[in-house]
């Protein structure tokens, strides 16, 4: 029922604010794409969301903000940068009744993984959606984590070079420093690592992300079960996320430890996971499968904190 | 001409030789045996860089920092210098060497994906360092892509730009070519480095004709210590040259010396061209796979040349390493179907 929809925003013309808007307007039961905001009044994005009946504002969250719409709208997504989120926050915060979510690696707010934390956070007002190798790996960490404890966790994203954009290329270390905190603080790892590797391969490879633990010796059935129930779960949000291999471990012995820095020598159980994250094409093609895991778990947050305000 | 410019890569890329594993008396004693040789710069870290140590690349016997510590003081020739790969390590990792004493840096990215490093060569010459820019794999890109990738880090400030054969599969013409496009469109003060692959066999050749078509920065380490079939062996780089009558600084003798008497009895699996290290040149294969790629054949019953093809069937980069094992578990279940 289209009246009963709560009105949504979308700061962010590029590649994750559109790929974010046509998802909202395909698949949104509950939500319904009001303004799509940009700086670029010839962007693609803007042009696209003219197309679709989506109504634009060129001039940023001060544009936003002088809307008639404005008072109706109840969640922002913020899709620009780090530093744009600074300020586009200074200007929202002032809004009581709106939520913001927050795509950038800004991180004013807590990191937020849908099917780790999000039960945590019903009260933010603004929350940050780590990064899309974060959103793709820390629900695995946590995985291994809630059967045996894990002293460290190490990601390895692999992007095709077609879907990295300006943004993401420039700031290539953001996304490094950002999901290191996150699979600590969100994972559950004392110590957390994360690479990114851009590949350039025609035709671009779908997004992959491998997921390291050395944690205690856990009970593999255990975990192999968790790690199964947790794809299972992000799955709900992102259908194109999947195991790619069956999950491999390798005992680390007492006598032969691994040196981790920060941690000393180590040992344990190595588990090994191997992720294929395909998009739904909305935006770009499917192999930008960091595209889609990024905007799909702004998405279900969004609606998750919905369904939480109007009690059902 | 200024004379030729001596990178060592022993202590760096010879890290891949022996899994990452030097101890810190040994990465001391090499590079005072180095200095004394009078190579102009001595590169240390992790094989995959700062912050290299991990699951996916082999964690180090030692930290890059505890590696890194008390080498500079020692040294009377040679600039102490690292490595960085975007992706991997950061600027604060950088800032961390640089504290440390090391005065000069290779950036290093993928052939095709140099404008992932303008904030690392930024943030390293406003650190004050020398800056090079590495491009990796470079027989992936034809030499007049690669030499606009080269214009990026150039334009970002680097002050010498590498084409770096991490595959050790280039042939001499596709050196020259490539070496030839950078001296077409980067600033004559600009300077152009060599890294090779010994994986066919042209380690020294392809140096050679790499200096002799305006590169004058050479890589090299000793005994080839190095991924895959390793480097241009140092001391043979030397003496070819010494022949050439080409000026530079190193003692042929010592360096010698230090390869036989220091490097050959650390090597565990011998750096040298076999069926193994010959599939990564010939397929066109980062050279840093071979021993995680040994590792995984053994764990999953599978040939290491099989693996390897089809590695570079699938166009893995450097830093892919996951991929050896996901690979290898695709092939076993081909075999079982």
């Amino acid at each position: 029922m289209e009246v009963s929809k709560v009105k949504v925003a979308i700061i962010g013309s590029g590649n994750i604010g559109t790929d974010l808007m046509i998802k909202i307007m395909r698949l949104s039961e509950t939500l319904k794409m009001a303004v799509l905001v940009g700086i670029d009044p010839e962007s693609d994005g803007l042009a696209r969301a003219k197309r679709m009946g989506v109504e634009t504002c060129h001039t940023g969250v001060n544009g936003l903000i002088e809307m008639p719409v404005w008072n109706e709208i109840k969640f922002i997504f913020d899709a620009t940068s780090a530093k744009a989120h600074h300020a586009n926050w200074e200007v929202i915060k002032a809004f009581p009744d709106k939520r913001i979510i927050d795509l950038t690696p800004a991180a004013i707010g807590p990191y937020l993984v849908p099917p780790v934390n999000f039960q945590a956070l019903t009260d933010s007002r603004n929350v940050n959606m780590v990064t899309c190798g974060g959103q793709a790996t820390i629900p695995i960490v946590a995985a291994v984590n809630r059967v045996a404890k894990v002293h460290y966790g190490e990601i390895v994203a692999s992007i095709s070079s077609k879907s990295a954009g300006p943004g993401t290329r420039a700031n290539i270390d953001e996304f490094t420093e950002t999901t290191a905190e996150a699979i600590q603080s969100v994972g559950g790892a004392a110590r957390g690592k994360a690479i990114i590797v851009l590949n350039p391969a025609e035709p671009p490879l779908v997004m992959r992300d491998t997921v390291f633990t050395l944690s205690e010796n856990g009970d593999r059935d255990q975990i192999r079960q968790s790690v199964h129930d947790m794809v299972a779960d992000v799955q709900k949000y992102v259908p194109g996320y999947e195991l790619h291999q069956e999950v491999q471990f390798d005992t680390i012995p007492e006598s032969d430890p691994v040196f981790i820095e920060g941690l000393g020598h180590r040992h344990g159980l190595k588990t090994s996971v191997f992720l294929k994250v395909t998009g739904a094409g909305h935006y770009l093609p499917d192999y930008a499968g960091n595209l889609d895991i990024m905007t799909s778990a702004a998405r279900a947050t969004a609606e998750r904190l919905l369904q939480i305000t109007q009690g059902k | 001409m200024k004379p030729i410019y001596i990178q060592d890569v022993t202590l760096r890329d010879g890290m891949h030789a022996i899994k990452h594993q030097y101890g810190k008396e040994t990465i001391k004693t090499l590079a005072l045996a180095l200095d004394a040789a009078k190579v102009d710069a001595i590169e240390i870290s992790h094989g995959d860089g700062l912050a290299g140590g991990s699951f996916n690349y082999g964690f180090g016997a030692h930290t890059d920092w505890e590696w890194l510590e008390g080498i500079s003081e020692v040294l009377n020739h040679a600039k102490l210098t690292t490595l960085v790969l975007p992706g991997i390590a950061t600027i604060d990792d950088l800032k961390r060497a640089r504290d440390l004493g090391v005065e000069s840096v290779r950036i290093a990215t993928h052939c095709t994906e140099a404008d992932i490093s303008p904030q690392h060569i930024a943030a390293a010459k406003n650190l004050g360092m020398d800056v090079g820019g590495f491009l990796m794999m470079a027989h992936m890109n034809n030499p007049s892509d690669l030499a606009s990738q080269a214009k990026i880090m150039e334009a970002a400030g680097a002050d010498c730009v590498y084409v770096t054969d991490s595959a050790g599969a280039l042939l001499m013409d596709g050196v020259i070519d490539r070496i030839k496009a950078f001296r077409d469109v980067l600033k004559p003060e600009t300077e152009i480095g060599i890294h090779c692959h010994h994986n066919l066999s042209l380690g020294v050749a392809n140096t050679i004709v790499a200096m002799q078509h305006g590169a004058n920065r050479l890589d090299a380490s000793l005994a080839g210590m190095g991924a895959g079939a390793g480097n241009a062996p140092l001391e043979v780089l030397i003496a070819v040259l010494n022949k050439m009558d080409v000026e530079h600084n190193s003692d042929v003798y010592k360096l010698m010396d230090a390869a036989d008497d220091l490097i050959r009895p650390l090597q565990q699996r011998p750096v040298r061209v076999d069926r193994e290290t010959l599939s990564l040149g010939y397929a066109g294969v980062y050279s840093s796979f071979l021993i995680h790629a040994e590792n995984a054949a053994k764990k999953y019953g599978l040939d290491t040349r099989t693996l390897l093809e089809e590695l570079g069937k699938r166009k893995m980069v450097g830093g892919q390493e996951d991929m050896i094992v996901d690979v290898a578990l695709d092939l076993v279940e081909k075999v079982n179907d």
